[in-house]
């Protein structure tokens, strides 16, 4: 598709040159992720995981058909509905807790997604558009997942609806008729759970159109690779299929073996106890926590102890769990260095990883209650992690010595595979 | 030729009647398209039903000094207390200036029925049900609720003293309709 050297689909049979000159679907499919699509030939297998989210959505779709075959979104049943899923229908504790699994399975491998892309520079021009469409795709994930949660109505359920509906109400004076206006009610309720039910249904299509157009954003320059250097001809790429087909098999294979043990084994592993209690409006859970892919945002929202410049603490929070998010689609801008690959950048390779220690510590945070020292360690992560990207970056990408570089993609592979030999040999 | 002269005279003043329509049609569309989102969106509203549950009687005759009973107005808890003297006192004692959002406990009760503290039992950061309104639960730092979902502490008079909530617990709109029956909304 983007390289000169690209293959042409040449249809042999004439049952598909007929399909060609009607409708070209099978060169799509061939151009995109076929043997004309040329791929830089050392990518590793941090690569596998965008195919690996693209394969957790056909899961999560499929099987969430399935369930709304069975389900009822009303909120005087719905809670006795998904049990029913799990007692009496056939099959049906298994389409259900692979769902429910599934949507943890989708999120590792997208935050492995997004961390590859960290590391190896992907979201740096000309992938600029590449990376803007991944955090819309990920923002429609964690609507998605978010309405998923409510839906089997159970006290997590309730109270995941109540206190995300309730971040509206941090907004002033048109906060309040916000959250009513998105609950249909005062609390949440069945008008809720209709409208969440329905959103659910839509939002993994939209999904789907987007990771479309992510795609094809990414065709127009090509796949980045380990070392970030761009292609500059035809020995820097192998044909996406066979080479990348294969090699996405097996990362295929690996990650539904670990879906299947978590699924098959200890399904309600990531989940939470006090979901199986029916939703009380009356009575809040001990300790309410969502899902674990929200923890590092939730402990941001939670940061926030005190007012501050005029703004009370709640819409700190607020503002400061949705800037998490909305500041990735600055990223491209704040990292000014031309050079991609943490391969060749010392001084960001090892920022980038305590980046990553404190998203750990953030989500550690959002799983611990509210109380000492978990308040004050979800402050200092909060700070840093704002510090990353706005102060740390910026200048990191201007102090910084890059390592010497190869030429090309293929000199970088032979110098590797030299030193290789003489490891060997020596 | 007839057509072309018409084009030329029209060009002269400047405005194509071609244009006209033009302009009016999309105009039009646009109205259309904007009244037709209206319907759409106000449909997320509460709806009828939902709102007919705005009203509901309490009878508070078993509520004893000290005690407090959780119901249900609009779908949502509401705590109906019964203050201690002594709590009334607590109240009343804590200056205007240490409030964050300042009240007096006369502000949020009835005339000569002060010691009935009614107060949805919503807290003000998330919507979270604060503890206090049963036997033996956590009352907070303050002595009247606390909420555990982000750490919010609420005095005897349930105005935030503590932790995220940046208002009071909200009183809502009711009515003594005798010694021992309240209605609220």
């Amino acid at each position: 598709m983007s390289f000169p050297w690209a293959k042409n689909y040449e249809p042999q049979q004439p049952l598909m040159k007929w399909l060609d000159e009607k409708l070209p679907l099978p060169r799509l499919v061939y151009n995109a992720i076929g043997a004309g699509y040329p791929v830089p030939r050392n990518l590793n297998y941090f690569w596998n995981f965008g195919v690996l989210a693209g394969a957790a959505l056909v899961i999560q779709i499929i099987t969430g058909v399935i369930l709304a075959m069975h389900y009822a979104a009303n909120a005087g049943v719905a809670f006795n509905s998904v049990e029913h899923i799990m007692r009496d229908v056939n099959s049906g504790w298994f389409i259900r807790y692979a769902h429910m699994n599934g949507a943890s399975m989708f999120f590792i491998v997208v935050y492995l997604h997004i961390f590859r892309g960290l590391y190896y520079g992907s979201y740096k021009a000309p992938r600029e558009m590449v990376w803007l469409l991944g955090v819309v795709i990920f923002l429609l994930m964690m609507a998605t997942a978010f309405m998923g949660y409510v839906l089997p109505w159970g006290q997590m359920s309730f109270w995941g609806a109540q206190v995300i509906t309730g971040f509206f109400s941090a907004i002033p004076v048109v906060g309040e008729p916000i959250r009513v206006w998105l609950l249909g009610g005062f609390a949440p309720d069945n008008a809720a759970l209709n409208r969440f039910f329905s959103l659910h249904y839509l939002l993994p299509f939209v999904i789907a159109g987007v990771i479309i157009l992510h795609i094809w954003a990414l065709h127009i320059p090509g796949s980045n690779n380990p070392t970030g250097i761009e292609v500059k001809d035809e020995q820097d790429t192998v044909p996406f299929h066979p080479y990348y087909t294969a090699k996405d098999g097996f990362g295929l294979g690996i990650f539904l073996i670990v879906f299947a043990a978590l699924t098959f084994f200890t399904p309600n592993l990531l989940g939470h106890a006090d979901n199986y209690i029916p939703a009380n409006p009356l009575s809040t859970p001990a300790h309410i926590v969502p899902e674990w892919y929200f923890w590092p945002f939730y402990a941001i929202l939670r940061a926030f102890t005190f007012n501050f410049l005029w703004i009370d603490a709640k819409l700190w929070g607020v503002i400061a769990m949705f800037a998490a998010i909305a500041l990735l689609f600055f990223l491209p801008w704040l990292d000014s260095s031309p050079v991609k690959s943490s391969t060749y950048r010392p001084l960001y390779k090892k920022f980038f990883w305590v980046l990553v220690a404190d998203v750990l510590l953030l989500g550690l945070c959002g799983m611990k209650p509210a109380e000492q020292p978990w308040v004050i360690l979800s402050q200092i992560g909060s700070i840093y992690y704002f510090a990353h990207f706005l102060i740390i970056l910026p200048i990191v990408s201007r102090i910084e010595r890059p390592l010497p570089m190869p030429n090309s993609i293929t000199e970088a592979v032979l110098a590797k595979h030299a030193d290789d030999k003489s490891a060997a040999t020596a | 030729m007839a057509s072309e002269s018409e084009a030329t005279a029209t060009i002269e003043d400047g405005v194509r009647r071609r244009d006209f329509i033009n302009i009016a049609a999309v105009s039009f569309a646009g109205v259309g398209a904007g009244a037709v989102v209206l319907p759409l969106v106000a449909q997320m509203n509460p709806s009828a039903d939902v709102l007919a549950l705005s009203s509901t009687e309490i009878d508070i005759s078993a509520i004893a000094s000290g005690q407090a009973i959780k119901t249900s107005w609009r779908k949502q808890p509401v705590f109906v207390r019964n203050l201690t003297p002594a709590e009334i006192e607590e109240a009343n004692r804590v200056p205007m200036g240490d409030l964050r959002d300042a009240e007096t406990l006369a502000d949020r009760t009835k005339p000569g029925k002060e010691n009935w503290l009614i107060t949805l039992g919503v807290c003000t950061h998330l919507g979270c049900v604060p503890l206090g309104a049963a036997e033996g639960e956590n009352r907070g730092d303050f002595g009247g609720y606390f909420c555990p979902c982000h750490g919010s502490h609420y005095d005897t008079a349930a105005r935030i003293r503590k932790g995220p909530a940046p208002t009071n617990l909200v009183v809502p709109p009711y009515d003594f309709t005798s010694d021992t029956v309240v209605t609220i909304g």
